[in-house]
């Protein structure tokens, strides 16, 4: 019973939805202020989600049935992330053995559901969009595991979430240490691919591909997507927290480092222009993937 | 439902159909963008795909190729779509009235919600225009 409200309202479904929705307006807030506009306002978000309920819902001919079943296979994976991650900064010593792995693999989830639903569509625009996102998931997948292993070297092989969170409360956060460091800047720049986000809204440039997976989903399909991207704006931040600044846990603290990774999101995204496909797996694999192996081997060492 | 048209109004995401235009009302309609007029802030959007859309925004006196091309753009839209004249060549053909190619307008082929005439309409005349078909939906409801 508790588990069931933990996973559809508290740290679950409901709460994470509404934290995100209103942390991708935060988003588009912040993006327009950068451009010197005004902005929508705070309910804008909720707005689109509600009227994308009530709009028809429309399925291309000769699409395969996983074109509807897609978008749900990606929220709740995502929804039960959120429920894992809240309950292992609630109850750190709840947490079941290895959670980190389901984690990793829960968080994969999403863009494959992004790939599902567009190979499904029989548009060209999208399985070009989903080619893209699976060369994207490909790149950002090897660095963001060897962040990770890195940060369970460093917190003496746990790969429970509950003692990795135990081990920075005794010592201190993984960032203050140098391995560390290099490992949060590396999984930022890996979150960023993730959430599909600033130079790697590759798979859904809007200008070139018109929306690129997303472009045949209407209606409700299109609004779970939106969601998922929602919860993602939640997920990573709070996981970021877990792995790295997890030394002080009191609420106001990780409301602040939610903030504070959320602008370094938003930062980076309106900063830098889109890059090409082959541009990114080089940076993902070149420039992202040696500092995340010298940040394994900094950790072995103990630095 | 209500409440979903309510939402509607608040957040319309614009698909823009040039068919034919000079590209004078589509610098304009781009215009509605910028800082000076910000649509976003009333939750407006420029949407890639027509799937997305909730207004088509049309732009251009149709020529005989783009009828039947017109007609498959509005059936694609996903409903409650609003269709939005946007100049005065969408709205009554202007000076390609007698021309050879340009067959019917476009109230005869799609059922237009509201009409921005102007050569090209300024962005606030886009915005009032907008602005009286959200009241439209307002009255719909």
């Amino acid at each position: 019973m508790k588990l069931l409200f933990n996973f559809l309202i508290f740290p679950g479904i409901l709460f994470s939805a509404v934290v995100g929705l209103l942390a991708s307006w935060v988003d588009r807030k912040v993006t327009a202020r950068l451009q010197w506009r005004v902005g929508p306002p705070w309910y804008q978000n909720f707005a689109d989600i509600v009227k994308l309920w009530g709009k028809e819902t429309i399925v291309p001919e000769g699409a395969k049935w996983t074109f509807l079943l897609a978008p749900y296979l990606g929220f709740l994976s995502l929804a039960l992330v959120a429920t894992i991650l809240g309950r292992a900064l609630i109850w750190p010593q709840e947490s079941f053995g290895a959670d980190i792995i389901v984690v990793l693999y829960l968080l994969t989830i999403p863009a494959v559901s992004l790939i599902i639903g567009a190979a499904s569509s029989r548009n060209p625009l999208a399985s070009v969009g989903a080619s893209r996102e699976m060369k994207l998931v490909l790149s950002y997948e090897l660095p963001f595991i060897l962040s990770i292993i890195a940060v369970v070297i460093k917190s003496g092989g746990a790969i429970r979430l509950g003692e990795i969170l135990n081990y920075q409360a005794v010592f201190n956060s993984n960032i203050a240490s140098l391995s560390g460091a290099l490992a949060f800047i590396v999984a930022i720049f890996c979150a960023l691919g993730r959430l599909g986000l600033g130079p790697f809204e590759i798979s859904e440039a809007e200008q070139e591909i018109m929306g690129g997976v997303l472009i045949e989903y209407s209606g409700i399909g299109l609004a779970i997507f939106k969601l998922n991207k929602a919860l993602l704006f939640y997920v990573m931040p709070v996981f970021l927290t877990v792995l790295f600044l997890g030394k002080d846990l009191s609420p106001i603290s990780i409301v602040l480092k939610f903030v504070m990774i959320l602008v370094i999101f938003i930062l980076v995204k309106n900063t830098n222009p889109r890059l090409r496909i082959d541009q990114a797996m080089k940076f993902f694999w070149i420039y992202m993937t040696i500092p995340a192996i010298l940040a394994v081997a900094l950790a072995i060492f103990g630095l | 439902m209500n409440f979903k048209l309510k939402a509607l109004t608040k957040s319309l995401w614009v698909f823009h159909v040039s068919n034919g235009s000079c590209n004078n009302c589509d610098i304009e309609i781009l215009d509605c963008i910028t800082p000076r007029f910000d649509i976003e802030r009333f939750g407006m959007q420029l949407v890639g795909s027509v799937r997305h859309a909730d207004v088509l925004l049309i732009a251009g006196a149709m020529n005989r190729k783009a009828v039947p091309r017109m007609k498959k753009i509005y059936q694609q839209a996903p409903k409650p779509c609003l269709v939005v004249a946007c100049g005065i060549c969408a709205c009554s053909q202007h000076m390609f009235r007698d021309s050879y190619n340009v067959t019917e307008p476009l109230d005869k082929i799609l059922p237009v919600d509201v009409y921005i005439p102007g050569c090209p309409p300024k962005p606030e005349a886009i915005i009032a225009g907008i602005v009286k078909a959200i009241k439209k939906v307002r009255k719909a409801k």
